[in-house]
């Protein structure tokens, strides 16, 4: 099996300006969702009370309701989970409610009445302060992992690159997140995770790409910028594919066969990994060719990159 | 000619061989087991252990194997149905100090053992279990320190002849009001010397009352602090303990909260019960001169009594002075009292309180003395938007008793209302208490199923996931691609050994981080196969193609891992308990790929090809 990126000749930074405006459009779109809409916080951050309880066979939604709401819950939120015999509830954090026995109570609730066998298979309770907590150690993790690869990448390359690959990432993020609030998928502590995961992995695509930017600004001294950029997103373009395509088959089996729990951080994955994979050929060499990067800036490191090419 | 020097082969096989053997206990199934302690003395003895076999051989369980380590037995179950039905049965044929624990120990073969070969322990998430996250009451540290200075300031002035009109606490420290100026600046000197480095004093004088205050310093209030999260701690260890849970842990996180981890344990209301409570008695001898029941009905109680109630309501006046308190109980355990035949609690007390106490029951032979059981358990609530800690203190006489004669060290309690109860009671007692009140702020609670469930999914989404890769990889690059898989297949092995020689805890997280590697670890080799494709078009000569693919990846393929593991290492700073297990899976894993991508493939590809002079193509 031969796919024929040999002689793939894309004129990608020519579409430079079709690209960075699908992504601004993109961006701005989100940045919209994210801030009238917002994202749908899992309990990790909001705080609150989940119960998952399994039946031995399917049960009605509308039946789990009314026992709940007979029982004093009229206020939980009742859905399924995976499959009809697991059911989901989740209570929001309430005044003056000692939320910690919340669970216990619930759980007697639907053992003394409705289907039979019912089981508990998970809870989870965090306080609202502890949420707080996790909200604001997520945005600084986000914020910390970004200014560690700023500074890996203007070490190795030029602070131009650097630039090109934050906007890179940022965009994937964003991007991502902007999904996430489209379509109301829940955001607890896992996809946060994920979304850490995309950018260590996005990136990873990215400096694919400047490596062999760099390579052939030393390489090809006859050539403008712009065609060394294309050449370079060309040459790599089978590897951004292929791997993506590797990474992606077992996200799918993780997303397919992992479990209701494991659900969405695969699908945070593989939105990061698709939008990574199109950024790092579409948006990340076009940043750094429109912050100037050309033959000159590479100069100085031209050495290094040098040394580190001898090694086995 | 693509050449390694033999030790690099050497050093393949032999990471190869450890990664194999230390990664052979996983295969082994766990075996399900009960767990016998004795909680009184520590070791279970030879006639208990037999008693044990024999109970259970009665009822017709089938034992798989018994392991008796010095101080716990251990019996193995053919399956999980045996093991709950042997502990049920051995909870209600063994005497109170037993505790019978439920836990799967693995089934790993003796030389495996004897080499430290384990294999790796498996989280809440897969294998069910409670975690806590209990956050300490620190005001209470300072309150509680005021209150013991409000006794010891009284005790200090009497005892040095100074005259005081009152000695009282709030919030913000002790307060002493002296009636003149001198013995308010003798008290000063006095209690200065006392409480160096402890107290700050201050004088301040309204109208004819010259009032003293004693604040206590941030240095001694933070080591208090830091005392009671110890303590705390402790405390909990000796609780868990007596919950029979194999495992747990119990950690400090932060400045002022503990993190409890109970695998397999599913009765999470007996656990938060036994966890969150302090419990601790009080004699007090009964007010036999007025009547409790006008008491009640008024409101009001004489001078010197309180009023508490019993059980059942009855109305009881006992008198302001403790005879004794729980602090000095030494040990404590349930059973059956001799003579009425219903639960009790058995008590020893300490040197100390054995004086007291033999002292105020001898002076007091004949008369009634009530026993106070108190119990604290702390909440929080959220009331108009704010956080606020509720106490929830709830007092009852759980027994009224004749003092028939001189009490000393060991006595007993009755007047439970269940064997249950008195053995929470025992356990609360013997456990001691916290220094300061504690309250659950996050809890993760998995049952059984769920967590089989979590493992089937994530081997079978690993085993799948794993075998598109390979099925794509062979498809994609032919002879390289069966090369690159082989190198996978070794990477699965090593991150799994690793995992069990630093006895890593696995997640469900981690099993994702696994899968992640698996789809990044053949990024490593796409980078080289690529470039050798490249070389080979540019018209480079095969071994050449070969040779300079692999250096030209090299810079690439480092640039390329140490950006995710930037990204790895921050998760895991930040990250709390399955986000790090997510983190260490995923670094562990671009470090072996590291290894396996580069090093082994090359060796592969050098044993196949590097001989080959007049090698024409590659199957690439």
């Amino acid at each position: 099996m031969k796919l024929n990126f040999a002689k793939a000749n894309i004129d990608f930074l020519g579409q430079r300006r079709i690209a960075l405006g699908v992504s601004l459009v993109l961006i701005v779109a989100s940045l919209l969702l994210l801030g009238f809409r917002g994202l749908n916080f899992g309990i990790d951050f909001t705080g609150g009370t989940l119960i998952e309880v399994g039946y031995p066979e399917g049960v009605e939604l509308e039946e789990v309701r009314n026992q709940l709401e007979a029982g004093g819950f009229g206020r939980a939120t009742v859905q399924y989970f995976g499959t009809s015999r697991d059911v989901l509830i989740r209570l929001a954090p309430r005044e003056g409610e000692n939320t910690a026995e919340l669970s216990e109570e619930v759980l007697d609730v639907l053992r003394s009445g409705g289907p039979a066998g019912v089981e508990l298979r998970r809870v989870e309770f965090v306080g609202p302060q502890v949420g707080e907590e996790l909200r604001e150690q997520g945005g600084l993790a986000m914020i910390y992992a970004l200014i560690g690869i700023l500074i890996y990448v203007a070490l190795r390359f030029e602070w131009r690159f650097s630039v090109g690959a934050v906007a890179a990432l940022v965009h994937d993020v964003i991007i991502t997140l902007g999904i996430f609030s489209l379509f109301w998928l829940e955001f607890d502590l896992s996809v946060l995770a994920a979304v850490l995961a995309v950018i260590g992995y996005s990136l990873n695509d990215t400096i694919v790409v400047y490596d062999r930017i760099r390579e052939n600004f030393r390489k090809l001294r006859k050539q403008g910028a712009e065609q060394v950029m294309n050449l370079s997103v060309n040459e790599t373009l089978a590897r951004t594919i292929i791997t993506g395509v590797t990474t992606l088959l077992v996200l799918l089996a993780l997303y397919l066969l992992g479990g209701a729990v494991i659900q969405n951080f695969a699908l945070a994955l593989i939105i990061g990994i698709v939008v990574g994979t199109y950024s790092s050929i579409y948006v990340a060499a076009a940043v750094a060719l429109v912050m100037g990067v050309d033959r000159s800036v590479m100069l100085p490191v031209k050495k290094e990159g040098a040394e580190l090419d001898e090694r086995p | 000619m693509n050449q390694y020097p033999y030790w690099k082969y050497l050093l393949i096989v032999v990471v190869m061989l450890v990664g194999v053997i230390y990664s052979l206990p996983n295969l082994y199934p766990e075996d399900p087991v009960v767990q016998v302690a004795n909680s009184a003395t520590d070791v279970v003895d030879a006639d208990t252990r037999l008693q044990i076999q024999a109970v259970l051989e009665g009822r017709g369980v089938e034992v798989k194997s018994a392991e008796f380590d010095g101080a716990q037995f251990m019996l193995r179950f053919n399956s999980a149905d045996d093991q709950l039905l042997a502990a049920d049965i051995l909870r209600t044929a063994l005497p109170g100090n037993h505790v019978v624990g439920l836990n799967l120990a693995p089934a790993t073969p003796g030389w495996l053992r004897a080499i430290n070969a384990r294999p790796m322990s498996l989280g809440l998430d897969l294998r069910g279990g409670v975690h806590f996250l209990m956050e300490v009451d620190m005001d209470a540290v300072a309150d509680n320190i005021y209150e013991r200075y409000t006794s010891e300031f009284r005790t200090q002035l009497r005892d040095a002849s100074i005259r005081y009109l009152s000695v009282e606490r709030d919030a913000d420290g002790v307060h002493a009001r002296f009636a003149d100026a001198g013995s308010r600046d003798e008290a000063l000197r006095v209690l200065r010397r006392e409480y160096r480095g402890d107290l700050d004093f201050r004088t301040t004088q309204s109208g004819e009352v010259f009032r003293l205050s004693g604040t206590v310093t941030s240095d001694y209030l933070s080591a208090q602090r830091r005392l009671a999260l110890q303590q705390n701690i402790t405390t909990l260890r000796n609780r868990v303990d007596e919950l029979g849970v194999a495992e747990p842990v119990i950690q400090q996180q932060g400045e002022d909260r503990i993190v409890v981890q109970l695998p397999g344990v599913q009765d999470t209301a007996r656990a938060k019960e036994i966890l969150g409570a302090t419990a601790t008695l009080e004699f007090r001898l009964v007010d036999e001169s007025n009547d409790p029941f006008t008491a009640a009905e008024t409101g009001r109680s004489p001078a010197n009594s309180r009023l508490y109630f019993e059980r059942d309501g009855t109305p009881v006046l006992l008198q302001r002075q403790v005879m004794l308190t729980g602090d000095f109980i030494n040990d404590a355990s349930s059973g059956i009292a001799q003579d009425s035949g219903s639960p009790a609690v058995f008590i020893n007390l300490d040197a100390q309180g054995a004086r007291i106490f033999s002292r105020v029951t001898g002076e007091n032979v004949g008369r009634l003395m009530g026993v106070v059981f108190i119990e604290t358990s702390t909440e929080t609530v959220e009331e108009d938007g704010e956080l606020i800690r509720r106490t929830t203190r709830t007092e009852e006489v759980i027994n009224v008793a004749r003092i028939q004669e001189q009490l000393g060290r060991r006595f007993q309690i009755t007047g439970l209302e269940s064997t249950r109860e008195a053995r929470n009671l025992a356990l609360l007692l013997r456990a001691g208490a916290l220094a300061a009140p504690m309250s659950i702020v996050e809890e993760r609670t998995v049952g059984p199923s769920l967590g089989r469930d979590n493992i089937e999914r994530g081997f079978a989404s690993v085993a799948i996931g794993f075998v598109l890769v390979l099925i794509f990889m062979a498809l994609y690059y032919r002879v390289f691609g069966l090369v690159a898989n082989a190198a996978l297949t070794l990477n699965l092995v090593l991150i799994v050994a690793i995992l069990s020689m630093l006895q890593a805890t696995l997640t469900l997280p981690g099993i994702a981080g696994i899968v992640l590697t698996v789809g990044m670890a053949v990024d490593a080799n796409v980078l080289i196969f690529e470039r050798i494709r490249e070389e080979l078009r540019n018209g480079n000569s095969p071994q050449a193609a070969i040779k300079s693919g692999y250096d030209r990846a090299f810079s690439t393929i480092a640039d390329a891992n140490i950006t995710t593991l930037i990204a790895a290492l921050v998760l895991f700073m930040f990250g709390t308990g399955p986000i790090k297990g997510f983190a260490v899976t995923l670094s562990i894993g671009i470090l072996v790929s590291m290894f396996t991508a580069i090093v082994v493939t090359r060796a592969i590809i050098n044993l196949t090809y590097g001989r080959q002079r007049r090698l024409k193509t590659l199957a690439i």
